[in-house]
């Protein structure tokens, strides 16, 4: 069984009386345990497509299977209790509380209860997490105190604390230099081999995309040699 | 969302922007402080002017004797006499809503010391316990007749300050003899000024006695209120006043001394003009008539059906008086507290609105971690209950403090107030819900993409 499967999605905003198609009929699947990058430019429909993958949206119309779920229909606080279950998210600005301490931040999913944990479970979590990603040491570090990879580990170790089966990384390089970048993408890389965690990478970057298994792109809506580029290992020139 | 931890998280919101906080809070800090200090100086005054209506006579209660009627023609009150110094006595003992009682023996007559004279308004035959109905116990110079003045039938008397202008000029008038009715009475204490009552009457013109004193030595009979100068002064040689005779003729041949002592009449039971009872407080006083009428129904023999042989007054338009200031000062302070209140929410409101704002990100990061809507709304309000109750908790503490001082410095009363203390933690609790609502509930309602995008 596919762990995500889209059929002839469609999405279009009503923008006052235009009707605005953005997308057009996308149909994938990724399968459990994979490292995807869904790539496409500015106005593609990349970042739709993230959040309907998200469950942060709705599509207008089509399906949308999520382990053998269908999900595209739900009210809002059942689409807030399918994330809280499945989906783990990190963003390209890291998102972290401000003034709260790592730890802290680590924690926060869980007081959303979808797992009903004492204190202490949670904050056991929590450190083991913090410290899988080297930040061991800087647990009552608050983000201010830490660099932008630090911060973006934090945020790797929260989107882990409720134990998703999908990991939603939206441009998460996209704030960080080069060689952190490097080091976070291989931390995607290491979740993915090791826990068998799928990942979706949402970039425009190919030096990003080159560290996933495949690449699905997306342009004007549609997907374009989404399923044929499979497992085709992008040139090594193609790097910035 | 467990409520614990929905409480930490609200704490550590508030804690990460303690100023604002605080100062949100102030609204509601004043508004609370300020309902608790006026309600507890209002209720100080409110005890005081209670206290001080009451010194006036609005607890008492007025017990005369009956209606005497003889052929349709009615006497009007006291005329008949059925009310007995045992009576007081026995409402004294078996009427817990009565204080303290008196009877009262009346008599008008001409006060004579030295070369002066005055007749005064009221000359009571009383005992002690009269001190306490009128709230009268302190005297400004010597010291109350006592209960065996009153058994011994004493002369012995208290005057008011009135006599002591009009009698004594000024000098000190203890242990001088004054005479009623050509009955000594040693003076052995001065009322205090009591001024006019409601009536305009001057209360101060006043002599009290022991009752047995006044009724065997002065009156004789309670019907007698004649004044006795003028009947006196007309049985004088003055020959004009046959013209307009003033006394009633004999119908009847006037026993000799002798004829009297071989017919003895029957003694009959004393009577008294009326008991003066003070109920324990203004709400206790329909109990109190309710009380002295049974006892004294039972005491009287009356059967079921028979009409009352005496009747009791109480000070109705003073009560009303007393109780209209109180309710008016209530509802005053209640709606300045209800403002005050109002403005601190408010305040609340605004502040948590721009809260909203500022943390739409967060927002937005708690719903895609998997907030439903209802957790944010229950976050958003329990931090704006928070901050009430904290600022009603601290308000507390200063309206307190405030009326302490106030206490302290103008000496005005105070007294401390439990249901306004659990009013303002109500209300400011209130506040908090109704004020916190509308932000909490526009967090709710973000879209969780949109709030992510939020710059």
């Amino acid at each position: 069984m596919e762990l995500i499967e889209l059929k002839d999605i469609h999405k279009t905003y009503h923008l006052g009386e235009v009707d605005v198609p953005v997308l057009k009929g996308v149909s994938l699947t990724i399968a459990r345990g994979e490292l995807v990058a869904l790539m496409g430019a500015s106005g593609s429909g990349k970042t739709t497509l993230m959040n309907l993958l998200g469950c942060l949206d709705h599509p207008t119309t089509g399906e949308y299977w999520l382990e053998g779920r269908e999900i595209s229909q739900l009210t809002t606080a059942e689409r807030a209790r399918v994330r809280k279950a499945t989906i783990g998210f990190v963003f390209q600005s890291f998102n972290l509380l401000a003034r709260t301490s790592a730890l802290e931040n680590v924690i926060m999913p869980l007081t959303y209860g979808g797992e009903h944990l004492s204190e202490r479970t949670m904050r056991e979590r929590a450190a083991t997490l913090l410290e899988k990603v080297g930040l061991a040491e800087r647990l009552d570090h608050q983000p201010s105190q830490l660099s932008g990879g630090q911060q973006q580990r934090v945020a790797i170790a929260r989107s882990l604390v409720n134990r998703p089966r999908v990991l939603l990384a939206d441009e998460p390089t996209g704030n960080l230099d080069s060689r952190t970048s490097e080091e976070i993408l291989r931390m995607f890389q290491d979740l993915n081999c090791a826990d068998g965690l799928t990942i979706i990478l949402v970039t425009h970057d190919p030096g990003v995309a080159q560290h996933a298994q495949r690449v699905i792109r997306i342009h004007d809506g549609l997907i374009v040699d989404g399923e044929t580029a499979a497992r085709e290992p992008v040139a090594a020139g193609g790097v910035g | 969302m467990k409520s614990y931890q929905t409480l930490k998280t609200a704490m550590r919101a508030l804690r990460r922007n303690v100023m604002r906080a605080a100062l949100t809070t102030l609204g509601i800090v004043i508004g609370v402080a300020a309902v608790i200090a006026m309600m507890e100086i209002g209720n100080g005054s409110s005890i005081a002017i209670q206290r001080t209506i009451a010194s006036m006579g609005a607890n008492n209660l007025l017990i005369q004797p009956g209606t005497a009627a003889s052929g349709g023609v009615s006497f009007g009150a006291g005329s008949v006499m059925t009310l007995t110094p045992e009576d007081a006595e026995a409402i004294a003992r078996e009427c817990p809503a009565v204080g303290s009682v008196a009877p009262a023996v009346r008599a008008r007559t001409q006060v004579v010391y030295g070369n002066r004279n005055w007749v005064p308004m009221f000359i009571y035959g009383t005992t002690p316990a009269y001190l306490d109905v009128r709230d009268w116990a302190d005297m400004a110079e010597g010291e109350a007749f006592t209960d065996r003045d009153v058994r011994n039938s004493s002369k012995v008397c208290l005057i008011g300050q009135t006599l002591v202008r009009e009698l004594f000029g000024g000098e000190s008038p203890l242990g001088k003899e004054i005479r009623l009715q050509n009955v000594s009475f040693k003076v052995v204490g001065v009322l205090q000024r009591k001024g006019a009552n409601m009536m305009g009457m001057d209360q101060d013109d006043v002599v009290l006695a022991p009752w047995t004193t006044i009724k065997y030595r002065v009156v004789g009979s309670s019907a007698t209120t004649v004044n006795q100068s003028t009947a006196a002064a007309s049985t004088s040689v003055n020959t004009l006043s046959q013209i307009y005779p003033n006394t009633a003729p004999n119908l009847y041949p006037v026993p000799s001394d002798t004829e009297q002592a071989d017919t003895p009449q029957p003694v009959r039971f004393t009577n008294v003009d009326q008991i003066i009872a003070a109920a324990r407080s203004s709400k206790q006083i329909p109990t109190a008539i309710q009380q002295i009428r049974g006892l004294l129904r039972e005491r009287h023999h009356l059967r079921p059906g028979d009409s009352d042989d005496f009747n009791i007054r109480d000070m109705t338009e003073m009560t009303r008086a007393m109780s209209s200031t109180t309710e008016l000062m209530t509802k005053l302070l209640l709606v300045v507290a209800m403002i005050s209140l109002v403005v601190g929410g408010v305040g609340i409101m605004n502040i948590m609105l721009v809260s909203v704002t500022e943390r739409t990100r967060e927002i937005g990061l708690r719903m895609a971690v998997g907030a439903e809507p209802g957790d944010i709304l229950q976050q958003f309000l329990v931090e704006a209950v928070v901050l009430c109750l904290t600022g009603g908790a601290v308000g507390i503490l200063a309206g307190r403090a405030c009326s302490y001082l106030v206490t302290l410095m103008l000496r005005w009363p105070t007294a401390s107030s439990l249901g306004a203390i659990i009013a303002s933690v109500l209300v400011s609790a209130s506040v908090g819900i109704v004020f916190g609502y509308y932000p909490a509930w526009k967090a709710s309602r973000l879209d969780p993409i949109d709030a992510l995008r939020y710059e």
